[in-house]
Formats: structure tokens, sequence, C-alpha cells
């Protein structure tokens, strides 16, 4: 097909999927109506179940763990994919690294902007800490927690520091790293059954308070191995794509 | 006993994050990766096995975490098992443990990347298929669909790969971003993410645009996944280009998992509360006729082995579909076994291919012509496989293809005998061509086709040179994977052990109350009375009859430029390089405008026959 | 005006939907693929909102307060990480093919045809 031809079959056909999907979405309650009953009950129940104040952490790491298991899985694999896919660039690396888009003109970092930088790491690190190991209380875990401690790592590459940001993140680390953060979440539904639990049953001591630091159980320790498998995997991921503008391959172009 | 449930998808995962944890380590022993992954995917298999013969007595539930539902409402996520999906599971796992043990000396190098990918891929299929919770479905979907692009681009240097991969991630991710929006739909309307309850919700009213648009957005991703037409343009270029152990899976399971889905989601959730079913089956059996007579014209017309294999593939689709469709617990049956036999032997086939690519360094029929004589435990386990996927009794194939033919029949609808005999007959003929040609040197090579020359010589990386000998690890497999096909057509009381399963799968009431209340029922009633299964000679002539007329469509297309009646310079099928090439042009743009049709044409049907 | 949230779902998907059928680069499709799915997070959030009700999280405040579903808010973090991941995979596709064709363009990035 032609675009032109592209265009004109997707405002037809488009234009009676929108109509399709509109008569759909007016049957909804209308915005604001949330009807129930699921995450009323769950509202209701989460706290003193599970003496988690974060609700959507309840959610996400034990009433729908399994879930979120899979996700974690997802992002696991897609950075192994990732590898995969871009593996064989990195094996035939030439030893000098040059940017490869030589036409465009890139600027030293300035010093202004490698201070800032780097000043910024270390809140960074703890702001990243802090959200992952925070599941049960507020808004946060470690979804939230994995993605800041990885943009610590991408703050010393923007710092113009590509060599030392590869030397903090070596590949064949940061992947073993990941493995055992996704690993030990399933591995941890596993310790159930050992005790005779359905899997990912929450078995840990739940603590006195809700809110605590030290409560819900197996939500904290959930959310800690999501936030170090998030962070490896971002760090693999971002490592990997920025990498590729490093590589020159030879009798190329 | 119930606990084995989770560690069927446990069990994989834990394993593929545990190779690459210690991938420092044991990276460089690759043996021990291999003996790892083989015997994990084997160990997954025997769960699955028992699991399977643990659901004779009725379907089983398990709650994660322990949450069971309270007052009917499901607060986490269940395992909803019964004889339909634990079966489909157990023959996924059988297929990535065959395509593991063929990797064993297929590939040169390799690395723990490549065991990983297969054992998340077998997790998420195995998930897939056990789970009762329409958000767990999608997240699924997603894990083998993340997997199963990288493996598609697990030789990234060459374009194939990549175009393959590429238009398999958008287009399957459009498919899965449109399920979710009508799950997100069903849940705006009846707060629940249970199969059981959604339905148990929406039963009772009458069906209006919501549950409607819900239903056919759902069906988007499944239909996608399943590669029926005109969702079908990726399945072609994706399965020409990744590995053949990894096409194995493709074909052989993935397809026909989006195929379940599409059976799960409606029987599960959406059967009782739609009605209508004049109206769906009307719907799904254009789209399944559509689909197996696109697969098998452009099946017939290849010359590439495994896009060859990858159009029947479609067409097979298709014909699942049409059992699917008739709503019926003996279609349903038929469309089980089917799958099973189609499963064993398409992975048969794909796996032969890999050993003539081993050894022979190609994929090209033209080029191929003569040269496999070198192979002659591969030549006759490859015609078999193909005399089995031409409906030869008394592999399983026909039993199949026959209960769905009966089946409509007992539903007026007798023209479907007729669909399913010459699309076999026309893919069958493509094969045994491909087996006559290839292994024999029957007949003339096809004629060359220039650019098809091109875009199938390019496939020779996969192993580094050609081969002197074929190693036992690689024969071994298909002969095992054509024996089972054999095996299982054989058995007896099939008929009945699988339409108990159909009849159970399609009984929504009893599948409510078994997930909501834990109750136990003892004697499922389908909506449609079961039929009878025993094996009547007219499923053993039309099955003979298909691979009669195959094998004589396949000479004449090995003879026949030495067949006096046609005139010189005709080529059988010449007339539809052209269609094809525009409809199957390699342009993500193009396969989702199609998609976009699709979509409106089957919402549009819908909505005027469900107003 | 209840409506409206749900009138942006559908402009939000057809739009990404028009993106990826008429782009002539890989990461603006890619791009209009996160735009589809981003319809998917105004659809569940919307269909989770209580008019007047507080984030479901009950820290400092008291248990019986209103608050809105808790549910589409962790489908819609899982949703997130999931577009995460495929995008990550897409756009090493992407370089990839950037690399070894020298194009982004999917009409010259095919090689099979029929």
């Amino acid at each position: 097909m032609t675009p032109r031809q592209r265009r004109w079959i997707f405002l037809v056909a488009g234009g009676g999927f929108l109509a399709f999907y509109l008569w759909g979405l007016i049957g909804l309650p209308g915005f604001g109506n949330y009807p129930g009953p699921y995450g009323d009950i769950i509202n209701a129940i989460a706290v003193p179940q599970t003496h988690a104040t974060g609700v959507v952490s309840a959610v996400n790491f034990e009433y729908r763990a399994f879930d979120t298991l899979g996700e974690e899985f997802i992002l696991f694999i897609a950075a192994t994919g990732v590898a995969t896919v871009l593996r064989h660039l990195r094996e035939e690396r030439d030893t000098s690294a040059v940017d490869e888009a030589k036409n465009r003109d890139v600027p030293a970092t300035s010093d202004a902007i490698a201070m800032v930088t780097l000043a910024f790491i270390g809140p960074t690190i703890v702001v990243g800490w802090y959200l992952a190991s925070h599941a049960q209380t507020s808004p946060s875990g470690g979804f939230q927690g994995g993605i800041v401690l990885a943009t610590a790592f991408v703050l010393v590459y923007l710092a113009g520091q590509f060599i030392v940001f590869k030397r903090l993140s070596p590949i064949a680390l940061t992947d073993a790293i990941e493995a055992i953060g996704a690993g030990s979440f399933a591995a941890v539904g596993i310790a159930a059954l050992a005790l005779g639990a359905a899997y990912l049953t929450n078995i840990l001591p739940l603590g006195s308070t809700p809110g605590a630091v030290n409560s819900a159980g197996t939500i904290a320790l959930i959310s800690f191995f999501v936030g170090v498998e998030v962070a490896a995997a971002f760090i693999l991921i971002i490592g990997e794509l920025l990498e590729q503008t490093l590589i020159v391959r030879e009798g190329d172009r | 006993m119930d606990s084995l449930l989770p560690l069927a998808v446990a069990v994989p995962l834990v394993a593929a994050a545990g190779i690459s944890a210690l991938n420092p380590l044991f990276g460089h022993r690759r043996r021990v990766l291999d003996a790892v992954a083989i015997l994990t995917a084997a160990a997954v298999t025997g769960l699955l096995v028992v699991i399977m013969l643990s659901t004779a007595d009725g379907q089983r539930v398990y709650w994660f975490a322990g949450f069971t539902p309270s007052h009917g409402v499901a607060l986490g996520i269940d395992f909803a098992v019964d004889q339909l999906n634990s079966g489909l599971a157990t023959l996924t796992a059988t297929l990535v443990t065959a395509a593991l043990v063929f990797s064993w000396r297929y590939f040169e190098r390799v690395s723990t990347y490549y065991h990983a990918l297969m054992l998340v891929f077998l997790a998420g299929m195995v998930g897939f298929c056990l789970t009762g919770d329409i958000f767990n479905l999608f997240v699924f979907f997603e894990l083998m669909g993340v997997a199963a692009y990288a493996l598609t681009a697990y030789r990234p240097e060459e374009r194939g790969p990549l175009q393959g991969a590429l238009n398999f991630a958008i287009t399957n991710s459009v498919g899965a971003y449109l399920s979710l929006s009508g799950i997100g739909l069903i849940y705006g309307r009846t707060g629940a993410l249970n199969m059981a309850q959604i339905g148990q919700a929406i039963t009772g009213h009458r069906p209006d645009g919501l549950v409607v648009v819900a239903f056919v957005l759902i069906l988007m991703g499944l239909l996608t996944k399943a590669s029926i037409v005109p969702f079908h343009f990726w399945l072609a270029d994706a399965h020409a280009v990744a590995p053949t152990p990894v096409c194995v899976l493709f074909s052989g399971v993935m397809v026909e998992l989006g195929l379940y889905g599409i059976a799960r989601v409606y029987w599960s959730m959406f059967g009782a509360g739609l009605g209508h079913r004049d109206a769906i089956t009307a719907v799904l059996l254009a789209l399944g006729i559509a689909t197996a007579v696109v697969g098998a014209l452009f099946c017939f017309r290849q010359r590439h082995l495994k896009r060859l294999l990858a159009f029947s593939t479609i067409n097979h689709a298709g014909l699942f579909l049409i059992g699917i469709a008739l709503l019926t617990p003996l279609g349903l049956t038929g469309a089980a076994v089917y799958v099973i036999g189609h499963g064993l032997i398409k992975a048969a086939l794909f796996l032969s291919v890999g050993i003539v690519l081993h050894r022979l360094g190609s994929v090209n029929e033209t080029f191929l012509h003569g040269r496999g004589r070198g192979l002659p435990v591969t030549g006759v386990v490859f015609v078999l496989a193909a005399l089995a996927l031409a409906d030869l009794p008394p592999f399983a194939l026909y039993l199949g293809a026959g209960w769905i033919g009966q089946s409509g029949d007992a539903r007026e609808l007798h023209w479907i005998t007729a669909v399913i005999m010459t699309t076999s007959v026309l893919v069958g003929a493509a094969v045994l061509r491909v087996a006559g040609g290839v292994f024999y040197g029957l007949g003339d090579p096809p004629s060359e086709d220039p650019q098809m020359a091109e875009e199938a010589s390019e496939e020779t990386s996969e192993t580094d040179e050609a081969k002197s000998r074929t190693p036992l690890s690689m024969i071994v497999p298909p002969a095992v994977l054509v024996a089972a096909a054999l095996a299982v057509g054989l058995l007896p009381q099939l008929g009945d052990l699988v339409q108990d399963g159909a009849v159970r799968f399609q009984d929504q009431a009893a599948y409510n109350a078994t997930v909501l209340v834990g109750a136990h029922i003892a004697h499922p009633t389908a909506l449609l009375g079961p039929e009878d299964t025993s094996v009547t000679t007219t499923d053993v002539v039309t099955g003979v009859g298909t691979a009669v007329a195959s094998l004589v469509l396949a000479l004449m297309a090995l003879y026949w430029r030495r067949l006096p009646v046609l005139r010189r310079g005709f080529e059988p099928g010449a007339g539809l390089v052209r269609p094809i090439r525009r409809f199957q042009s390699g342009v993500v743009n193009d396969y989702v405008t199609w998609m976009v049709v699709g979509l409106a044409c089957i919402g549009g049907a819908l909505a005027f026959a469900i107003r | 005006m209840s409506i409206f949230p749900f009138v942006v779902v559908a402009w939000v998907c057809a739009v990404g939907l028009y993106g990826i059928i008429t782009s002539r680069h890989l990461v603006h499709q890619i791009v209009c693929l996160i735009v589809v799915q981003s319809s998917t997070y105004i659809l569940l959030l919307g269909v989770g909102y209580k008019t007047g009700a507080v984030a479901p999280y009950f820290y400092d405040i008291p248990l019986n307060t209103p608050a809105v579903d808790p549910v589409v808010q962790a489908l819609a973090l899982t949703d997130v990480v999931v577009e995460a991941a495929v995008t990550a995979l897409l756009l090493a596709f992407a370089v990839q093919a950037h690399k070894r064709f020298g194009t982004l363009d999917p009409e010259e990035l095919r090689q099979f045809q029929g």
C-alpha cells in the first residue's frame, strides 16, 4: 500500500473503530462513580489484614503479587532481550571507543553540569533507597525506588563520566544482580509453599503497628527485591543502549 | 497436591533467574546450561502431566497467597485448571523440552540468554494456560510475548530477523493494548478481574454496548496471537526468521494459545452474558474460513520452507477457529485433538527443516531439490509428518478434522467438511511436494523465483557450515514427536475423554460455582449436549481421501512440466504471486492498518447483530 | 461531562493508531505505540475514580475515609512497567536496524515480501 492508501483506509476504518469504542465507553458509570466492589473491599480490609497503610502496595505485593511476579519477569526478560539483540555489536567493538555520529558536535560537559549532577548522586541514592524500602507505608515501592536508584547511575554518565559509569555497572555483575532480584521474588513465594501455605502467602510477621517500616511482612521484602531488580534492569538497558553510541564497526560505511 | 500448580510457573522462572545469576560461573560451560534447561523443562512437563491427570474428576482452583473469594468476590488471583487447559500446558512443556533437546547440538555458539529466554517463554505460556484472572492473562500474554520477540531477533545481524521481530512486537503489542482496553472497560462495569466473577456479573442482563465492545477488544490481542485473518500478517515474517527450535514453539503452541484464549474468554466470561450464539458463530466462522483459505493458498505458493510451514500454521489456526466457532462440545473436542496432533506434527516438520538447514545450509526448495537424498531418516520422518498433516489416519489430526466436520453436520453446516478437506489438500500437497522434491529428487525443481531465492539464501548462519552427519540429539526429537502423534491418534476413548473436558469447559455455571464458591461439580452440562465421538468410516475415508488427494496434487506439482495437457510455461499458483506480495508486504504500517480494518468489521458485525 | 475523560481515552487510542500507520520512522512508530498504551492508563485510572475520595493511603487518615480504587492504580503500575520493558526491547531492535542497515524507515527495512 502507498502511504496515501493507508491514510484513506484508516480514515474509514479508524472512524468505525472510534465510534465502536465510544459506544462501549458510554456504557461506563460516569467518571467519578466507581461502582466497586473489588477496590472498596480491598480498601476496607487491606490495612488490618496486611498492616500496610499503602493499599496500592498491598495490592501489588500481596493480593495481586502474582501479577507483579509476571511483570518483574517481563522486565527481566526484556533486559535479557536487549542484551541478546545488542550482543553481537558489543562483541565486534573496536578497542578505541569513538562517537559514531561524527558530524554531531558534542560539546564537552561543562564543569557546572558535572558539579551539579555529581552533587545530586548522593541524594538520589538516598531517595531511591527510601522509596524502595517504604512501599508498605507511602506511595512508593520497588518500582519507583528502583528507577530512582538507576537514575543515580545515569547521573554519572550525564556528568561526562561514561567510563566511570561502565566501571560502576559491569554488565556481568548487573546482569547477575538483576537475576538475583527477580529470582528472589519467585523464591519468596516458594518459601511459603515450603511452610505449607499458598504460593506468595505473607509468611513473615506483620509487625504490631500498621505503617511502621518493619510492618507488613513480605510486602516490604518483595518490594525490596523488586527495587533491586528494577534498578539493575534499567542500568543494564540504559548502559547497553548508551554503549551503542560509542561503537565503531570496522568495514562499515 | 495443589501446591504443584504454582510450581509449574515458578520453577522455570527461578531456573531462568538462576542460570542468569550464575552466568559468570557457568557461562562458558555450555553443557551445564543445556542440562539445567532441559531438566527444568522436563520437570515442568512431568508436573503438568500429574496436574492433568488430577483434573479428571473435576476442576482444580488454586488461590495465590491464599485469598479465597469471600461472598462471591475474588480478592486475589487464581489458577483454574481443567482437562483442556492443563492438556494444552502439557503439550507446551513437551514441545519446549523437545526444542531444547534439539538445541543441544544445533547452535554452534549459544549464550545463557537463549536458555533464560526459553524458560521464561515456557513459564509465560504455562501461566497463560492456567490462569483464571483476566488481567493476569494479559500479564502472561506480555511475558510470553516479550520472550518471543527477543527470541525472534536472536540472530539480529540480518535484516529478516529484525524485520520479523519488529513486525511481531508491534502488531502483538497493539493487539495486547486493545485487549487491555477491553479489560478496563469490563472492570469499569463489574469491578472484577476474575473471569468467573465477571461472567457472573454480566449474566442475566441484556448485553449492551459496553459488553460487546469489551468482548471484541479483548479478542483483538488473542486473534492477533492466533494469527487469524486479517491479524495474521506478522506470523510468516516472524516464523521464517526465528531460530528453528523457536519456530517449533511459535507454530506448535503459541498460535494455539491465542485460540485457547478466545475459547476461555468466551466460555468463562462472556458466553452466558452475550447470548446471540448464532451471530457469534457466524462471525467466528467467517474469520476461520478466511484464515484457512488464505493460509492454504499462500502455503502452496511458497518456496521458502520455513515460511511454507508458517502459512500452513495459519491454515490450521483457521480450522481450529472453525471448531471453536461451532460452540458445540464436539467442535471444541475436535479443535483440541487437532491442536495436539498439529502441535506434535508441526514441531516435527520444523525440526526436520532444522536438520536440512544444519546439513545442507539452505531452506530454499528450488536449491534443495534432490539434495536431501543423503538424509534418509529425516526424509522418512518428514514424509510421515507431511502425510499426517494431510489428515492421514491413524495420526491424531484426522480425528480432529473428522469431529469438527461431524459437529458442523449436526448444526446443518455441511460445507465445513469441504472447507477442511480442500484447504488441507493444498497444505498437504505443498508439504508433500517438498518431501518428494527435496528428499527423493522427484520431478523437476520448481522454477527459480529470484526474490524468494534471495530471501531463502539469507537463512544460513544458524549453523556455521554444513555438517557431515546429523547428531542423534537432532533426529530423535522429531521422530519421537511423530510417534507421539500416532500414539495420540490410537488412544482408546480419546474422544470421550476430551469431550468430557470440553463439556466442563463450556459449562459456565459450573465454572463459576467451582471458582467462586468452591463447589465440586461432578457432572457438568454444556448448553449443547455432547455428541457421539466414535470414529466413523466417514472420518477414516475423508482422512485417507485428503491424504491421497494431497499426494496426487503434490505429484502433479512436481511433474507438471511433463504433463501433456498443460501448456508450456504454466506454473501452478503463479497467479497468486502478485496479490500475495501486495498484502504480505512486510511493512508493519500495512499490518496495523489491516488490524484496524478487522476490528472495525468484527465490531460492526457484532454491533449490528447484538444491539 | 462525566463521559469526557473516556472520550479522551478513545481519542488518544485512535491518534496513536494513526501515528503507527502513517509513521515513516521506527522510533516515531514506537513512541506512537506508547501513545496507544497511554490510553489504557487513562481508562484504568478513570474507571477507578470516585468523586471527592482520597488516595488509598491510610498512614495519617482514618481507615473508613472514602478512597479511590487501589486496584486500578496497581494495574496501571504494572502496565507502566510492561510498557517500559517492551519499549526498551523495541528500541534495541531499532538501534540494531540503524547500525546494520542504515535506515529506520519500515518501508526500506523489509526483506520478506509475499
